[in-house]
């Protein structure tokens, strides 16, 4: 059951972040990256981490993905004529990913401990509670360093996109 | 499944994540990419709480904590990120990378 | 305390001047004239006093190496003391008129009054580092005094020449005081004397002891030879001419290269100790002597005349030191400073008269122009001649030239033939200058100095004769003990006065011009022009090897290899600047593999 769901949202994911990278029409590259961000929280769910997958929808599929289009809207563009990709990058580009592949197999392949199956665990999972816990105690000081950042983030846009900036 | 399994999802995903990043030239998609491969970090991150088992039998969840701070530093990355491509294209009228190029020698 | 009162007042005189009194050139003059009035007085004072030393320590490095500042108080520094104070006051005093006129008379007061200071100090130095600081104090006061007149190239020249010619003696002089305390652990005179006689005494390793002891006081003599201007280092004194005459008189005849002299004669206990060395030293000297008089003989500047003359006569004295005749040599310093100091203020004088002319050919018929001058001028001339049983010269010669009989028979005939010469030359000098007929318009109208200039004449006029009698000279502890005299050497000094008189008048009486040449004598047997190419050589071959290590090395290798290295580094690396994001994103996943092959091998 669980090796089942695992393979279909892993090709699911996989798949889907192709049809970003081939997509010409960057609005249709936009939606497949939702479809991943999809895959990706059915991953998030099937090792037990149900928060974290609610708040990757969230945030990605409802804002950043959002954000994507209506930019993509704002600027207007065109999907594109000409080639998507330079040879010369698409060389590059093959160069380091099946570099990257072949490395990342080779250390997976002499990595024993992550070849056994993952640990039972205990029926109920109370992850809110955890996460809750842990974030607003032990990570107190970091998440209120993360608002602030957010807070920086917010007013850096506006200043950036005002069309007078002096 | 194995911790190994996921590992190579992420990885494989990280990787289709920087082939975008090398190989396209319209910069919004560029950002898409680097959001895909920030994800690949989470999946590797949640797989590796889920593997590491606190003594009381729960997922260690420093990891989780660790991946909903990514979130939210990619949310306020991609706004930041996307309002320089506007000014940008104020600027420049143009959103591929291989224009963008006045920093050589 | 007059010991140090002595020591101080020219001193405080030269730092009052230069600090202060720049500006003012007539308090300038005044201050350092009775700076050095003072001295004298002090002097005075001190040599009707006895014999005494007043030291304290200056640098305390234990048993080892002690150096006081002191004073030595006894018979041989009573007498310098009068000889160098009371020429210098006279000098001083001759100076206001001389310097009247130059612009700059206020810095020359304060080098005339450094030296003092450091002339002083040598006299009475206790010890050789003492010594040593004030010998350097000197050669830098005189540097300073021979450069007076810098705007002039010659003079320029002449005392960077004086300057570094010390140096070399200098350089050996300190090599010796350093060999010195290695081997005896003292620099003080008065200490050193009774560990010399010890050593010499002592029987073990004696012979590479005392060898050891004939090279230390050889180095030592480098000073001397250097400062007292003997052969080689002897070419910077007839330069040195190039300074103000008072300051030829003071201190490039009288007290200045007499210090060699009396370096060597207070440190005579060392030569007595190292007979090889004091045999070097006598060769060195009557060489000199003899060498000086045939240059002196050719000469047409009449300050340069009087330069040789005392190249020879400071020949004479060292080497009698080297006959082991040390009081003689005291005996001939203490006459010649006296009458060479009144030759060449007289000679100033001339120069004066003539609006500074020097060449004795363009002079003549001076003799009723300037009668005081010429009648002190020719009674110190006499005193340098050696004018038999009258003059202090005659004296003082006598005693080196017996000291030279006895020793060997060689030096006697040396002495002899510069004897023979020096009354040959200055005969030609002051026929020329004073008895023949006038040889240009400045000679014709010259005029007679003022009387500031003409006292200090006549009053050196009167030891240049009385100060050879035996009470006098022994009055001023100069009791020159006499040997056996098989030879009658008074009689052949006489013998050869007379020839060399004789001859010089013959020859030089009513000449326009000077009927002998001979190139070598008036070229001074070449030695510039030697160490012109001795110089050019050596510092030849050091530039061309610092050109080549300064453009190929320095600037080849490391400057331009510096920037060919950065430059080309730069201009390899400047093509990964495409300016496209994309490339540098392919290095830099490039690089992520290669760390993780690395980090996961």
């Amino acid at each position: 059951m669980g090796s089942l769901l695992f393979n279909v949202f892993a090709l699911f994911t996989l798949i889907a972040a192709v049809g970003v990278v081939v997509n010409k029409n960057a609005v249709n590259a936009a939606m497949f990256l939702l479809l991943s961000l999809v895959g990706m929280a059915g991953l998030f769910v099937l090792l037990d981490a149900p928060l974290l997958a609610f708040v990757l929808l969230l945030v990605y599929a409802g804002a950043v993905v959002a954000l994507f289009l209506f930019i993509i809207m704002l600027l207007d563009l065109k999907a594109e004529n000409r080639r998507v990709v330079a040879p010369t990058a698409l060389a590059g580009g093959v160069l380091v990913i099946f570099g990257f592949s072949g490395s990342l197999f080779k250390i997976l392949q002499g990595f024993a401990p992550g070849k056994s199956l993952f640990p039972p665990l205990p029926t109920t999972v109370e992850d809110v509670k955890r996460v809750g816990m842990l974030l607003f105690q032990e990570y107190n000081l970091p998440l209120q360093i993360m608002a602030t950042l957010l807070l920086v983030a917010t007013v850096g846009v506006i200043v950036l996109s005002k069309r007078e900036l002096r | 499944m194995s911790l190994n399994d996921y590992l190579l999802v992420s990885g494989l995903l990280f990787a289709i994540g920087f082939t975008g990043v090398l190989v396209r030239r319209n910069l919004i998609v560029i950002y898409m990419c680097l959001e895909l491969m920030l994800n690949a970090a989470n999946l590797a991150l949640v797989s590796f709480s889920r593997f590491r088992v606190a003594p009381d039998g729960m997922p260690d969840y420093h990891g989780q904590i660790l991946v909903f701070f990514i979130i939210t530093v990619a949310a306020a990355e991609v706004a930041v990120g996307l309002a320089i491509i506007v000014a940008l294209y104020r600027a420049r009228q143009t959103t591929q990378v291989t224009e963008i190029n006045r920093m050589q020698y | 305390m007059a010991a140090w009162l002595i020591l101080l007042a020219p001193l405080v005189s030269a730092v009052l001047i230069w600090l202060l009194l720049k500006s003012s050139r007539a308090l300038s003059s005044y201050v350092s004239v009775a700076a050095v009035g003072l001295s004298f007085v002090c002097s005075c004072v001190v040599f009707a006093g006895g014999d005494f030393t007043v030291s304290f320590n200056w640098i305390d490095f234990g048993p080892r190496l002690t150096v006081p500042i002191g004073l030595t108080i006894d018979a041989l520094s009573k007498t310098m003391l009068l000889v160098v104070t009371g020429v210098g006051l006279l000098v001083h005093v001759y100076s206001l008129g001389y310097m009247h006129e130059d612009r700059s008379s206020s810095r020359y007061f304060a080098g005339l009054s450094l030296f003092m200071f450091s002339m002083l100090g040598i006299v009475l130095a206790n010890n050789f580092v003492m010594m040593f600081i004030f010998w350097e104090l000197v050669g830098v006061s005189s540097y300073l005094l021979i450069g007076h007149w810098y705007e002039k190239a010659s003079a320029a020249d002449a005392s960077k020449k004086a300057f570094l010619v010390n140096r070399i003696g200098d350089f050996g002089f300190m090599i010796g005081i350093l060999m010195i305390w290695a081997l005896l652990g003292t620099v003080t005179f008065s200490d050193l004397e009774p560990a010399v006689a010890k050593l010499v005494k002592d029987p073990v390793g004696n012979a590479a002891i005392l060898s050891f002891l004939t090279v230390a006081v050889l180095f030592v003599f480098m000073g001397p030879v250097g400062k007292s201007a003997q052969m080689p280092l002897h070419v910077w004194l007839p330069d040195a001419m190039e300074g103000p005459t008072p300051v030829s008189a003071l201190i490039h005849a009288a007290t200045m290269v007499a210090a060699g002299v009396y370096l060597l004669v207070r440190v005579n206990f060392l030569l007595v100790a190292a007979p090889m060395a004091q045999n070097v030293i006598a060769w060195v000297g009557m060489i000199t002597s003899l060498m000086a008089a045939l240059m002196a003989t050719q000469q047409n500047d009449i300050k340069r005349i009087l330069a040789y003359s005392t190249l020879s006569q400071l020949g004479y004295m060292i080497g009698a030191v080297g006959f082991g005749a040390a009081q003689a040599a005291m005996f001939h310093l203490f006459t010649h400073a006296f009458f060479k100091a009144s030759l060449f203020l007289g000679a100033g004088s001339v120069i004066h008269g003539m609006h500074h002319e020097q060449d004795i050919w363009r002079m003549g018929g001076l003799k009723n122009k300037m009668v005081p001058t010429f009648i002190t001028f020719g009674i110190a001339s006499l005193a340098l001649m050696g004018l038999p049983y009258v003059t202090s010269g005659f004296y003082s010669k006598d005693a080196i030239l017996l000291a030279a009989a006895n020793k060997s028979w060689i030096f006697l005939g040396l002495g002899l033939a510069t004897a023979l010469l020096t009354a040959f030359y200055m005969t030609r000098l002051f026929v020329v200058t004073f008895l023949n007929k006038p040889m240009s318009d400045a000679a014709k109208h010259a005029h007679e100095s003022p009387l500031v200039m003409t006292a200090p004449l006549m009053i050196l006029s009167v030891p240049a004769v009385i100060f050879g009698f035996g009470g006098v000279a022994k009055w001023f502890n100069l009791d020159v003990p006499h040997g056996p005299d098989p030879l009658h050497v008074p009689m052949l000094a006489a013998a050869v006065f007379v020839w060399g008189t004789v001859m010089g008048w013959f020859v030089y009486r009513n000449r326009q011009s000077d009927p002998i040449r001979i190139g070598l004598f008036a070229r001074k047997f070449y030695f510039d022009e030697l160490y012109d190419v001795l110089v050019k050589l050596t510092q030849e071959t050091l530039a061309r090897l610092s050109a080549f290590v300064d453009k190929y090395l320095i600037d080849g290798l490391l400057v331009k290899g510096a920037t060919t290295l950065a430059f080309s580094a730069g201009f390899v690396l400047r093509f990964f600047q495409s300016g496209n994001v994309q490339a540098y994103a392919i290095f830099f996943g490039l690089g992520v593999i290669l760390l993780m092959l690395l980090a996961f091998r």
